[in-house]
């Protein structure tokens, strides 16, 4: 690297540098403080190491389960935990631990889909509304308050009815409705950002509504849409869960935690494990999510921040 | 001499018709090439809407603006309009975008206004405002309020405009910055042949900076004098007098 | 001044932990206040109002407030227990902030803000804090008192809610007013009237007001006796009306970075920040002068 000779003793210290001598020096500078923060909040680690826990899990899942997760031994069925079976088995004789390691994938899938979908969808339709204001916002907000009369998981039934059962299905129902309250979200920060003075500045250079939309509108909704959706994961899994526990999710075989709740409520009194594993998981993630978005809060939220 | 900025009975006004305010009545002035002229009067006297109605911020007006002959219409302006005016903002807090570096403000300015060679005026642009090249890559909160408006300064200048609509440059500022960013508009005026409007509400900063001044009341232009008769304390109209005698507090 | 001070402070310190370590927004801050206009002058983050601030024990955790002396009327009151400084703060000590907008209740109409702010401190029943509300409202010099009693702050002017303001703090009769910045949001106009009436209430009721603001002309007006701080310390004290001759290099640099109507200047003098007014001794006549001395 070109700039070691001027680089301050520490790289910490080159990180925090108030006058960064380039724009990567600088980028990095604002990531470090960030995460300085970030790592401050002991909680919202925790978050992070479970989540990163949950990634590692979902990408060794063939190394790390002990038995194979679709495999059905109905000699083994219902077995307790044990040394053999560290979660127990489910009524068909398959091991609890390695279709929770199975599922993760799953379960990833429809919150990294359900995360990329609903919110750009919701920034999209709310800043433009936002922006343009007049007929333009009227219409858009209608539409938006139109998704927002229904229940979420009635909406996303239906969808799923409709589609057919199924993963993908279940999940692209719940991206459809989920992006109305992220185009709230999206039109008020716009809203409280489109009068104001850099905004004004950036037009009068002649920048149009696109380039102010995306480059100086976006940034100042991103963040707090970012914590959003963090802590909204939570309730992303339990969507997923309800629908894959009322059957029109994920399809057996496959590995999905929801629908192994489902399957294990039959016998919840004598076999309790089979239910309750799953449910285990769903908790834990479920709660590192949230704890992750609180920490997120205060590393982003233009609001929080301080001065 | 044609104007740098003509401005012949200009309304300007908000909200829907049924509702309207209209904050800005009949104002009729002109400033010659290379002059500072100032805007001076109370909050909500229209001071600032004028420089916003001109820069085409505002859409509600009636009335003829010309820059240097040409007549303007509507809101927003075209490329050769904003190469010719910019404006400063009142507060550095507001006008920069707390999530652009200095680097990213100026080298978009650069980009909307079509100027290539976007490294050497940048080091250029920072060294007129008296910023230097180590400031390129910081975020406005890594800024002094002062340093803030060099930057805001730096990119009304990016443009190599000749006109420079100053709205309130200094309010926001502590009074030994304000005395350095005052003896810097002065300078870049005179480096680069600038004509300057200038907003105030502080009387003795209009005098310092301007030429000459119109006092504004309640939307309408009282009076416009030349910076010597207020400096002398006479003006000819009433509330002008009145607004001088209030700048200095004395015991009841 | 006469008799023992109202307000006496030695050695003010406010502390907020930072990343980079301790940061000292206020830093050995030392005066006495009697029944006069105190002017509390500097640029921003010289620590003027954070010195306020602390005097109230508004500073918010993690910032931590000591001093080797912070007395009212004799007793103690550094530190105290939150309820014990809720009874002093407006009671005892008011305070009045820049802008009115934020400081007024914008869902409750004004008369019984004022209303509710007298019954905190001095009780009574509703018919006699009504009678006071009213009676404050006439004092600011507003016009039409019962008319303003039932109005919402969105529907009176900046001048009129600094008023009001005014009128709500001196409601319990506090010996002290700390006024942050009260004029600073209005028109010159109205700030002479708001002016006038915090001048003649401190006049007339005896009053101790700690004037905190950025204005040196003004403070030289209308104060009694000013300190000037810089850096969170006080670099200089000296009667108002001498303000002009200052002696202290800041000072002196504050004064001449005005632009002035009646001696125009091609460029205005600027402030050359020197590192030892952060740290040079403070000027010991000034020391001694205080009752009590340091220690």
């Amino acid at each position: 690297m070109t700039d070691l000779s001027t680089r301050p003793a520490s790289t910490r210290d080159w990180l925090l540098s108030d006058a960064p001598s380039t724009r990567r020096q600088a980028r990095l500078g604002a990531l470090y403080q960030g995460w300085l923060t970030f790592r401050a909040n002991t909680l919202a680690m925790v978050g992070l190491v479970i989540l990163i826990g949950l990634v590692l899990m979902a990408i060794f899942a063939p190394w790390l389960s002990p038995y194979d997760p679709v495999a059905q031994n109905l000699g083994d069925r219902l077995m307790p935990p044990s040394g053999a079976h560290w979660l127990g088995t489910d009524a068909l004789g398959r091991d609890i631990l390695s279709r929770i390691i199975w599922g993760s994938r799953v379960t990833l899938f429809i919150v990294g889909t359900v995360a990329l979908i609903s919110p750009i969808l919701g920034l999209l339709i709310g800043t433009v509304a936002g922006f343009a204001g007049g007929w333009v916002d009227q219409v858009l907000m209608r539409i938006t308050d139109i998704f927002l009369a229904f229940p979420k998981l009635i909406l996303a039934l239906a969808l799923v009815a409709a589609l057919g059962p199924g993963i993908f299905n279940a999940v692209l129902a719940l991206a459809i409705t989920g992006w109305p309250p992220y185009a709230r979200l999206s039109r008020a920060e716009t809203l409280a950002v489109r009068h104001a003075d850099y905004i004004a500045a950036a037009r009068l250079q002649g920048a149009g509504p696109a380039r102010l939309l995306v480059g100086h509108v976006w940034p100042m909704c991103v963040s707090s849409l970012i914590v959003r959706v963090a802590l909204d994961m939570a309730g992303i899994i339990l969507s997923a869960a309800g629908l894959g526990f009322l059957g029109l999710g994920a399809q057996p075989p496959l590995a999905e935690w929801g629908a192994m709740i489902s399957d294990g409520r039959t016998y919840i009194l004598d076999h309790w494990w089979v239910a309750a594993m799953p449910g285990l998981a769903i908790f834990i993630v479920s709660l590192a999510f949230n704890l992750l978005g609180d920490g997120l809060r205060d590393v982003l939220d233009p609001k929080g921040a301080k001065e | 001499m044609t104007p740098m900025l003509q401005v012949s009975d200009m309304d300007v006004w908000f909200g829907p018709p049924h509702a309207r305010v209209t904050a800005v009545k009949g104002a009729t002035f002109s400033v010659a090439p290379g002059e500072s002229f100032g805007l001076v009067g109370e909050s909500g006297s229209g001071k600032s809407t004028i420089l916003r109605a001109v820069v085409g911020l505002i859409p509600g007006w009636s009335g003829r603006i010309a820059v240097e002959g040409k007549p303007v219409a509507g809101i927003g302006r075209d490329r050769a309009f904003l190469k010719t005016v910019q404006m400063v903002f009142q507060d550095p807090y507001a006008s920069l975008h707390p999530r652009h570096s200095v680097d990213r403000v100026l080298s978009e300015t650069l980009a909307l206004q079509g100027l290539g060679d976007v490294d050497r005026r940048i080091t250029r642009l920072l060294e007129d405002v008296g910023l230097g090249r180590g400031f390129r890559f910081r975020f406005p909160h890594q800024l002094s309020g002062g340093q803030r408006q060099r930057v805001a300064i730096a990119r009304a200048l990016a443009a190599e405009p000749r006109l420079l609509l100053l709205d309130e440059p200094t309010s926001a500022l502590d009074v030994s910055v304000q005395a350095e960013i005052l003896n810097l508009l002065k300078d870049l005026r005179a480096e680069h042949q600038l004509t300057y409007v200038m907003v105030s509400h502080d009387l003795a900063v209009v005098a310092h900076m301007c030429d000459r001044l119109s006092v504004m009341q309640a939307g309408r232009i009282v009076e416009i004098m030349d910076a010597a008769t207020l400096r002398a304390g006479a003006p000819r109209e009433d509330y002008s007098r009145a607004l001088i005698a209030a700048s200095t507090w004395r015991r009841a | 001044m006469t008799g023992a001070p109202l307000l006496s402070i030695r050695d003010l310190c406010v502390t907020f932990p930072t990343r980079q370590g301790e940061f000292q927004a206020v830093r050995g801050v030392s005066f006495d206040l009697g029944r006069e206009r105190l002017g509390v002058v500097g640029e921003s983050g010289s620590g003027k109002s954070m010195t306020g601030r602390a005097i109230l024990g508004l500073v918010r955790p993690p910032g931590r407030v000591t001093a080797a002396r912070m007395d009212l009327d004799g007793q103690p009151i550094l530190n105290l227990p939150e309820r014990r400084m809720r009874a002093i703060r407006g009671g005892r000590i008011s305070m009045v902030m820049q802008d009115p907008k934020f400081s007024l209740n914008p869902v409750m109409r004004v008369g019984p803000q004022i209303m509710e702010a007298y019954r905190l401190h001095a009780g009574g029943g509703r018919a006699a804090a009504r009678a006071r509300a009213l009676e404050m409202l006439a004092a600011v010099q507003i016009r039409d008192p019962e008319r303003v009693f039932g109005l919402y702050p969105h529907e009176v002017s900046g001048g009129m809610g600094q008023r009001i303001m005014i009128a709500m703090m001196l409601a319990p009769d506090p010996e002290i007013l700390i006024a942050d910045e009260p004029t600073s949001a209005l028109d010159v106009s109205v700030r002479a009237e708001v002016l006038n009436i915090m001048d003649a209430l401190v006049r007339d009721r005896g009053m101790g007001l700690i004037f905190i603001s950025h204005d040196l002309n003004l403070v030289a007006q209308f104060c009694d006796r000013v300190l000037i701080m810089y850096a969170g310390r006080v670099v200089e004290e000296l009667p108002a009306r001498d303000l002009h001759a200052a002696r202290h290099p800041y000072t002196r640099g504050l004064l001449d970075s005005l632009p002035r109507l009646d001696a125009p200047v091609d460029r205005l003098a600027v402030l050359e920040r020197q590192d030892d007014w952060r740290t040079e001794a403070i000027d010991a006549s000034m020391v001694d002068a205080l009752p009590g001395g340091l220690r």
